[in-house]
């Protein structure tokens, strides 16, 4: 299972986009979200999303577990709306966030994650000027990216091991060890990136 | 050619106090294939470390190829690949294709070239099917096999690997150790498996920081299993 949108190969018109188009198109989109009014804009936000997803040949079970680990979140919020505010609202609010979502996964699925570093390095050439190297900056990007699933990896291992001794589930039982296993991580990544000569 | 001449080096305790790791080591190796055996702790991790510039030693000198490698470690990083025992802290993409690109990010080729090389590399490491699939998806002995090709995409001069096969199961292993036995390079291996060592030219055998056995497979592992067996 994938816990992070991750490119999915297609020759669909979406993936052909530029990556500096889809994630400017992402930032104005969500921009824009502020201004929705009425729940029927956002259905029609979320119509168009949908449509989006179909024109760039996503599967929909792709699509679908892009939204599970917001569902939770999406549901409670919703709830909450309708008891306090209607139904109208938990819609205006609860499809602004799920098509923001939707939207942030398909530039992820459609992009390759080198498109979006060289976006980002792009957008950090003017720091140059007060002495970051953008290649850094893009760097981080990537690293920060491919973190998460060795992360998730790290919590289930820690996790694990404390089921299998019995323990039970405490927060600093298990934060401490996932913190030191993290570091130790770290510090390897940092050892083979200097091996791959990017310290240079 | 790797050169050795009277390498000691120290790493400071949580006490602050220096503990020795290496003892006078000094050898020249000129040999395709050499293998480094010793217990856990025995120093042949930190003299591993020293051929890619990772660690500078305290006293004496490292040099590969002429290059000496307190002074020299952009050049030596160029020439020398390095293959770690955890893929996962080797692999910094997410991806398998942009993995392999990322090794030749720094060497300024044109686009097409790096295109070139990523698909040879995919395709020699059987890696062809997984291009775009995210690197943690992998199986063990695949990540260790795109970590190894990410190395390799950089044509090195030396790659030095150290316990490339301890995390992978026996078929995984297996793949690994023909990969290695088919590399074009020098390679220097540190190897907990003694059984990865039958084809190589020269075995140096490590015990407590210094270097006691120098020699053929056969010799150096029944010397090693001497010294800590008995």
């Amino acid at each position: 299972m994938t816990v992070l949108a991750t490119y999915v190969e297609r020759d669909s018109p979406v993936h052909r986009l530029p990556a500096g188009a889809k994630l400017g198109g992402l930032v104005v989109i969500a921009a824009l979200s502020v201004l929705v009014r009425h729940w029927w804009q956002t259905a029609a936000l979320l119509v168009v999303v949908a449509l989006l997803y179909a024109a760039a040949y996503i599967p929909w079970r792709a699509a679908a577990a892009q939204l599970r680990p917001v569902a939770l979140l999406v549901a409670g919020i919703g709830v909450f709306q309708v008891f306090v505010a209607g139904w109208e609202r938990a819609v205006l609010v609860c499809g602004g966030i799920t098509a923001l979502v939707a939207l942030a996964a398909l530039v992820s699925l459609t992009t390759r994650t080198d498109a979006l570093v060289e976006v980002v390095v792009g957008l950090a050439g003017p720091l140059r000027r007060f002495g970051l190297d953008p290649e850094r900056v893009g760097l981080l990007a990537s690293l920060g990216i491919r973190s998460v699933p060795v992360l998730v990896g790290l919590a289930r291992e820690v996790r694990d091991a404390q089921r299998a001794r019995g323990a039970a589930t405490r927060p600093v039982a298990f934060l401490a060890p996932l913190m030191v296993r993290s570091l130790r991580h770290a510090d390897q990544v940092a050892e083979a990136l200097a091996a791959r000569g990017i310290d240079d | 050619m790797i050169e050795f001449a009277g390498v000691s080096h120290a790493y400071p305790d949580a006490a602050g106090q220096a503990t020795t790791v290496l003892r006078e080591v000094s050898v020249r190796l000129t040999e395709h294939r050499i293998g480094v055996i010793g217990a856990n702790g025995s120093g042949k991790s930190t003299f591993a470390r020293m051929l890619n510039a990772l660690v500078v030693p305290s006293v004496g000198s490292v040099r590969v190829d002429g290059l000496d490698t307190a002074r020299e470690a952009r050049a030596i990083r160029r020439r020398v690949g390095f293959c770690f025992t955890d893929p996962d802290a080797q692999i910094v993409m997410p991806t398998v294709q942009e993995d392999l690109a990322f090794s030749l990010r720094r060497r300024h080729l044109p686009k097409d070239e790096v295109a070139r090389r990523v698909e040879a590399a995919l395709d020699t490491y059987g890696l062809a099917a997984y291009r775009t699939q995210p690197a943690h998806l992998l199986s063990g002995g695949q990540k260790q096999l795109l970590a190894l090709a990410a190395v390799l995409v950089t044509d090195p001069a030396l790659v030095v690997m150290d316990e490339p096969t301890t995390l992978l199961d026996l078929a995984n292993a297996v793949r690994v150790r023909e990969r290695v036995r088919a590399l074009a390079p020098q390679v220097v291996l540190v190897t907990h498996q003694l059984d990865l060592l039958d084809q190589f030219d020269r075995v140096l055998v490590f015990h407590e920081g210094r270097l006691v056995f120098d020699g053929a497979p056969a010799d150096a592992v029944a010397h090693y299993r001497g010294l800590v067996l008995t």
